[in-house]
């Protein structure tokens, strides 16, 4: 390029003139991301480092902060035990949701994408849900799943088997938000069917003439083929479950019938603590409790295992990224 | 590509019982598939059936276990107005999301343009950050940013929630970028060469051309924003004036615990808003949800 500018005028140096580009050319980049450099900064990477300041002292929102070293960390580890029950919710949730959200996508991206026709009606009707305002979706779900007048246990009873007490039990209230849950993945299901239609059709009919039944077609040609797409899938259903919050607080309160969400911290996680997920509590903590301090180390301990999920999904984007553009 | 050419010969081959056995076993299969899908097509529907049949129903029939309401009382729908100040929350909620949608929209077409269509260093980088930044818990940043906001005493409104998007939705920078790259430079190029400068190529150029990526990045905003409960109830928790549907709908449960028919025909109310937006803008919605996820 310069050597080109040198050639064409050689009275103007080049060096001045180049250097004159490259400012405006700056003070246009600046122009237009000025906006999301500064929010990015307020917004995300300021609270992110002050998350791991407040983590190390005890804080009330009133009086100033107060550094006490580790001790937000020790007592999370050894002393507070209800910090245990809602890691162990989340890492339920994390495991169970995330393999039941992932099989199930795809069992009914797979089934959509083998209909000849009304394909756009069944992916509509499949999709909607996930629309649903969560706390709405809820409301939903825990009068559907009602034990005594809930649909859901009528048509059980009708086939003779004893419907659960859902969101009523300790037993039975994470399967029935993992239920809820499934019901609003539709748009893990409309990114598989998108990536299952995209496989070659060619590849499927050599399959078959070299005699692969459909079991190993599915295996052989259509997972290896959308393996990228599944695992996106698995991350982004790990991160939905790292951050389960809304559908749990309502269901606690929804089901136990009383007094208003916003200002009932009793009713949290019920039954019996059972729906107490790890974002509920660093809220109760930190917004009911204002144990700042400790919500923060919470909210620390938290941004470590998401990181190292989110930094897998974003190498996984980087990756298909520089595909497209080799191509 | 030998066994491709191979093929019709085979096919030739076959005989006769065995070609109307498979036959049969292509049409076995197409009822079969046809009639899983239909079924899980009303298994998805049932919740959302359930919650308007309840909700014309008489409210001692909402509590037993009939399905089908006896009489049909749609004046629920408007009672549910009178036992809550679901008008003034439905404005808080559309305050909310329309301020915000537009927000984003207003900081994010320039960063995804500066993303997508300028090259500067860091470009990459700040790219990564603000998908980490989409994708991470609010939960993780959220201790400092209430403790700004409560500094600037402006916490039980609704403006912590709407100002942030005036400066950075990661989510719609992601994916306006996204359909912006799907628009060849080209048409940028020559818009300079007839003299435009880049924010004339942007405005003049590339948003016409955008359009059905803009509407639909709008769509994901106001829908999130919408459905949003979280932010609402860390920010407006303690002050009820200042409530969106989302928060008022989890609470109308609390206050008429005995009326599920009221509280059906309020959670109807919530979600008639996005089934429309949706009706009409299908077709957005899917590009929207395939260019989220990863391409293979």
């Amino acid at each position: 390029m310069t050597t080109l500018v040198e050639k064409v005028s050689p009275s103007v140096p080049a060096k001045a003139r180049a250097g004159a580009r490259r400012a405006k050319r700056r003070r246009t980049v600046f122009f237009f991301m000025a906006p999301a450099f500064l929010g990015f900064l307020i917004f995300f990477g300021y609270p992110l480092i002050a998350t791991v300041y407040y983590s190390f002292t005890r804080y009330d929102l009133i009086n100033a902060p107060v550094f006490i070293g580790f001790d937000n960390y020790v007592r999370m580890f050894t002393t507070e035990p209800l910090v245990g029950t809602a890691a162990y919710n989340t890492l339920w949730l994390v495991v169970i949701l995330t393999v039941c959200r992932v099989v199930f996508s795809l069992g009914v991206a797979s089934v959509i994408s083998r209909l000849k026709s009304g394909v756009g009606l069944v992916r509509t009707l499949c999709y909607l849900p996930t629309l649903a305002p969560p706390a709405a979706a809820t409301l939903a779900f825990v009068f559907v799943f009602n034990p005594e007048f809930g649909p859901v246990n009528r048509f059980l009873r009708l086939v003779g088997i004893d419907g659960g007490l859902w969101f009523n039990s300790p037993e039975m209230s994470k399967p029935a938000l993992t239920l809820l849950a499934l019901w609003g993945s539709g748009e893990l299901m409309i990114i598989i069917l998108a990536a299952l239609l995209d496989v070659p059709t060619e590849q499927y009919e050599a399959a078959e003439l070299d005699g692969a039944g459909p079991i190993r077609r599915f295996w052989h040609v259509t997972l290896p083929s959308i393996s990228p797409v599944l695992l996106f899938g698995v991350v982004n259903s790990i991160i939905y479950a790292l951050q389960f919050f809304t559908q749990a607080i309502v269901a606690a309160s929804a089901s136990a019938g009383t007094a208003d969400v916003a200002g009932n911290s009793k009713l949290i996680g019920a039954p019996q603590n059972s729906t107490l997920t790890y974002p509920i509590w660093l809220y109760v903590q930190g917004f009911r409790y204002f144990n700042m301090g400790y919500a923060a180390a919470m909210a620390v301990l938290l941004f470590i295992v998401s990181a190292a999920f989110t930094w897998i999904l974003v190498r996984q984007l980087r990756k298909s990224q520089h595909q497209e553009e080799g191509a | 590509m030998t066994a491709l050419a191979e093929a019709p010969q085979r096919a030739a081959g076959v005989p006769p019982k065995v070609k109307f056995k498979r036959q049969w076993d292509k049409r076995l299969s197409y009822i079969a598939t046809h009639a899983v899908g239909i079924a899980l097509g009303v298994i998805f529907m049932l919740p959302l059936l359930f919650v308007f049949l309840t909700s014309v129903m008489k409210s001692d029939q909402a509590m037993t276990a009939s399905l089908w309401p006896t009489e049909w009382h749609f004046e629920n729908f408007v009672e549910v107005f009178e036992k809550a100040p679901l008008l003034s929350y439905f404005g808080n909620s559309l305050l909310y999301s329309g301020v915000a949608t537009a927000g984003a929209l207003l900081s994010a077409i320039p960063a995804a343009y500066g993303l997508s269509k300028l090259r500067w260093r860091g470009q990459n980088l700040f790219f990564m950050l603000t998908v980490a930044a989409m994708l991470l818990p609010p939960q993780v940043t959220i201790v400092p940013l209430y403790d700004l906001w409560v500094r600037m005493g402006l916490t039980g409104t609704l403006v912590p929630l709407i100002v942030p998007y005036f400066f950075f939705d990661a989510f719609s920078i992601f994916l306006l970028r996204q359909f912006f790259l799907t628009i060849p430079k080209d048409y940028i190029e020559a818009a300079k060469i007839d003299g435009c400068n880049e924010f004339q190529a942007m405005y003049r150029v590339l948003i016409p051309m955008a359009k059905p990526g803009i509407a639909a990045t709008a769509m994901f905003c106001f829908l999130f924003t919408w459905n949003d409960y979280f932010g609402p109830l860390l920010y407006t928790g303690e002050n009820r004036d200042h409530w969106p549907l989302s928060l008022a709908i989890a609470s109308f449960r609390g206050m008429h615990h005995v009326e599920w028919n009221l509280t059906m025909a309020a959670t109807a109310l919530i979600m008639a808003p996005v089934i429309v937006l949706f009706i009409f803008a299908q077709k957005s919605f899917v590009k929207g949800i395939t260019f989220t996820g990863v391409k293979g």
